[in-house]
């Protein structure tokens, strides 16, 4: 099977409102990025382009179609675009290249989520029927879980303090964070409530902006004589969208993913996890079967700044970074989508030395 | 919706969610510039085609556009159609010409109204002007010009469509 | 280019739409039209409440509709102290995941309380109907805590 390698990434800085920058605006200097990292002209010179982003978010139909002014599509380019983030924009790029009918791809993912109330355009996505008619949003749902795990004993209020305290810490060494700095557990403990039983701070802040990856088979990684991180397993399943049939407190499709992916096939030196509120981070966690040798979110992860869309493509690109910089060897990067981790992605990257 | 004794089949649910719009860099620069009675388009710095409206890219290169163009408020029509249905809540009443126009200097044509014409003389080709609402009623919108007009130039031939300099026909 | 205007727009986006329920959905919400609860019985035995068309586990199709109760039990629950104007309720009030009596599976709805302290796992609540109910899941108007437990 051909093997596929990871050669550019980029993302923009997490913003809390991009304010005047339209989606075009948002794409173009993480393309031109990508391009420069591995020395190309434009979306002409990669085989297949895919993109993930959500109308819906910014309220603007057809945005996804606007952005393709990004990309210099004439002559006509063989373009495709997931209604996800754009970890899924890669996880159909692999398909292509691995069914030979791609050499390289480029992918992006963005979102302007601002212009809405994020939470309540996603409480739209859920049954259309039962929920979405009642308007249930995200946080809430994320809180009815985060219950569920602290009354199951499998976690506490203080560790997923923790969690928020380690990434914020992290994201010190982030320079596109839009959230960092020191907090002790305590400081964060004493905090009010805000959709109990989450804080504020257990809701990783939502961002707008953009990121961009080129792959590849290995044989273009060379001809491009860039540094690259080996793919060497990707894999999503999707649980029920009935929340009452799920366990919450567990995440079984990112296990399968992993099993899928091959996470335990080797060391697992750096996890990347997509986890918007920090319980999950400890469910993924336990579903990866990530032991204390593993760093967990060096880059902050998404409490650095949730970039919808994107989150997951950048959760990949943090660990390729590393790879490429030749500080690890190993890792695993995690991206999510649906309430409640529904529906859970799980990539390996490995260095190709 | 069945009546009360009858199996529901089907219900209503209407959605409504509320956006704060932010029109973009370059579109709010256009915007910006209309609302002074100014035409201003982007150039690429590549392919050197003149995008009006501008959207920060040039979509044939994939590359941002930053250099502006101040066009004439003349084109030339490219296509256009005669729409016999009304406008919902417009006081233009059919039938009216819809026409695809390109600006002098400009590479690529915007949808606009032509109007003072014989519906049945426009053509491909046809030079026309715009005509501006009062100076005092200029917003941020595309509608400070009320409509395009025919001129007496003689017809831009096809080839030549969308290729025309920034001064027009005798340039 | 000089800079611009930062131009920006409230607007509403606007989705009327109609849906088609099927049969299952559909007697559903015919029950609540009438003040009842169904839930439809899983390959399994387990009782799911709203009903699905579908076993989760099997794919089978389901057909046997089980009336449970307008009581149940909090399975677990979150206190919204700043309800969003989309919300259903506009004090402050919970979402609860609630188990009705004969039902396996919980379903989401929102609960009326008077406060969080009022609130907890394995509380008792009572479906409060709508002053006129149509075939819709908001027929039931919210949950109360059960014996006027406030
Ligand atoms: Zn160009």
């Amino acid at each position: 099977m051909q093997q596929i390698a990871i050669v550019a990434f980029s993302q923009s800085d997490c913003l809390a409102r991009a304010g005047a920058a339209n989606e075009v605006e948002l794409i173009m200097p993480q393309l031109q990025a990508v391009y420069a990292q591995v020395g190309i002209d434009n979306a002409q010179d990669v085989d297949f382009v895919c993109s993930g982003s959500c109308d819906y978010l910014q309220g603007a139909a057809f945005a996804f179609v606007a952005g393709v002014d990004a990309l210099g599509a004439v002559p006509p380019i063989k373009e495709s675009h997931v209604e996800m983030d754009a970890a899924w924009a890669l996880y159909e790029a692999v398909l292509k290249i691995r069914m030979g009918h791609a050499d390289s791809a480029l992918l992006y993912g963005f979102a302007k989520s601002s212009s809405g109330e994020l939470p309540i355009v996603l409480s739209q996505q859920l049954d259309p029927y039962y929920l979405a008619p009642l308007w249930v949003d995200t946080v809430s749902l994320a809180a009815l879980q985060a219950r569920l795990l602290l009354e199951s004993g499998l976690a506490s209020e203080r560790d997923m303090a923790e969690v928020v305290a380690r990434s914020r810490r992290n994201a010190l060494d982030n320079p596109h964070a839009r959230l960092s700095g020191s907090v002790s557990v305590d400081e964060l403990l004493a905090e009010d409530l805000f959709v109990s039983p989450l804080r504020r701070a257990d809701c990783a802040p939502v961002a707008d902006g953009a990121a961009a990856m080129i792959i590849c088979t290995v044989e273009k990684a060379r001809e491009w004589g860039v540094p690259y991180a080996l793919l060497s397993g990707i894999d999503h399943r999707i649980e029920t969208h009935n929340l009452g049939m799920r366990d919450l407190t567990d995440s079984v499709s990112t296990r399968l993913a992993a099993r899928a992916a091959g996470v335990e096939d080797g060391p697992v030196e750096v996890a990347e996890l997509y986890a918007p509120f920090s319980h999950q981070e400890i469910i993924l966690s336990r579903a990866l079967e990530l032991g204390d040798d593993t760093r967990v979110n060096p880059s902050g992860g998404v409490f650095a700044g949730n970039l919808m869309m994107a989150s997951g493509l950048s959760r990949v690109g943090e660990v390729f970074r590393r790879i490429a910089a030749g500080e690890i060897r190993r890792g695993v990067a995690h991206a999510t989508s649906g309430p409640c981790l529904q529906h859970n992605l799980v990539a390996v990257l490995e260095s190709a030395s | 919706m069945a009546d009360t004794a009858d199996t529901i089949t089907g219900i209503e649910c209407p959605v409504y969610l509320q956006y704060h719009f932010t029109a973009g860099r370059a579109p709010a620069r256009f915007l910006t510039r209309i609302k002074e009675g100014v035409l201003s388009g982007q150039r690429c710095p590549r392919c050197s085609n003149v995008y009006i409206p501008p959207r920060g890219s040039c979509p044939a290169c994939g590359v941002p556009t930053e250099e502006e163009v101040e066009l004439p408020d003349k084109g030339t029509v490219q296509s256009f159609t005669v729409v016999a249905i009304p406008i919902p809540n417009n006081p233009i009443k059919p039938p009216f010409v819809v026409a695809n126009l390109v600006l002098d200097g400009a590479n690529i044509s915007f949808i606009h109204l032509l109007s003072e014409c014989e519906n049945s003389e426009v053509r491909i080709g046809q030079r026309v002007q715009a005509v501006w609402k009062p100076r005092e009623e200029w917003g941020y919108a595309m509608d400070n010009i009320r409509y395009f007009r025919p001129i007496d130039e003689p017809d831009v031939p096809v080839a030549q469509i969308g290729k025309l300099p920034v001064t027009g026909r005798e340039g | 280019m000089s800079a611009a205007d930062i131009l920006s727009q409230d607007f509403e986006l606007g989705f009327t739409y109609t849906r088609s329920t099927g049969p299952i959905v559909g007697r559903f919400l015919t029950g609540l039209r009438d003040r009842q609860i169904f839930g439809i019985r899983a390959s399994d035995g387990r009782v799911i409440v709203p009903p699905m068309e579908y076993d989760p586990d099997t794919a089978e199709a389901l057909s046997e509709f089980v009336q449970v109760a307008e009581q149940g039990a909090i399975v677990s629950w979150c206190w919204v102290a700043q309800p969003r104007a989309a919300h259903p309720l506009d004090e402050p009030f919970a979402w609860a995941m609630i188990r009705l009596d004969g039902a396996d599976v919980p379903m989401i709805h929102c609960v009326a309380a008077p406060a969080e302290a009022s609130l907890a796992t394995g509380a008792r609540v009572q479906a409060v109907w709508a002053p006129e109910t149509r075939g819709f899941i908001s027929d039931i108007s919210h949950f109360e805590l059960a014996g006027g437990g406030n």
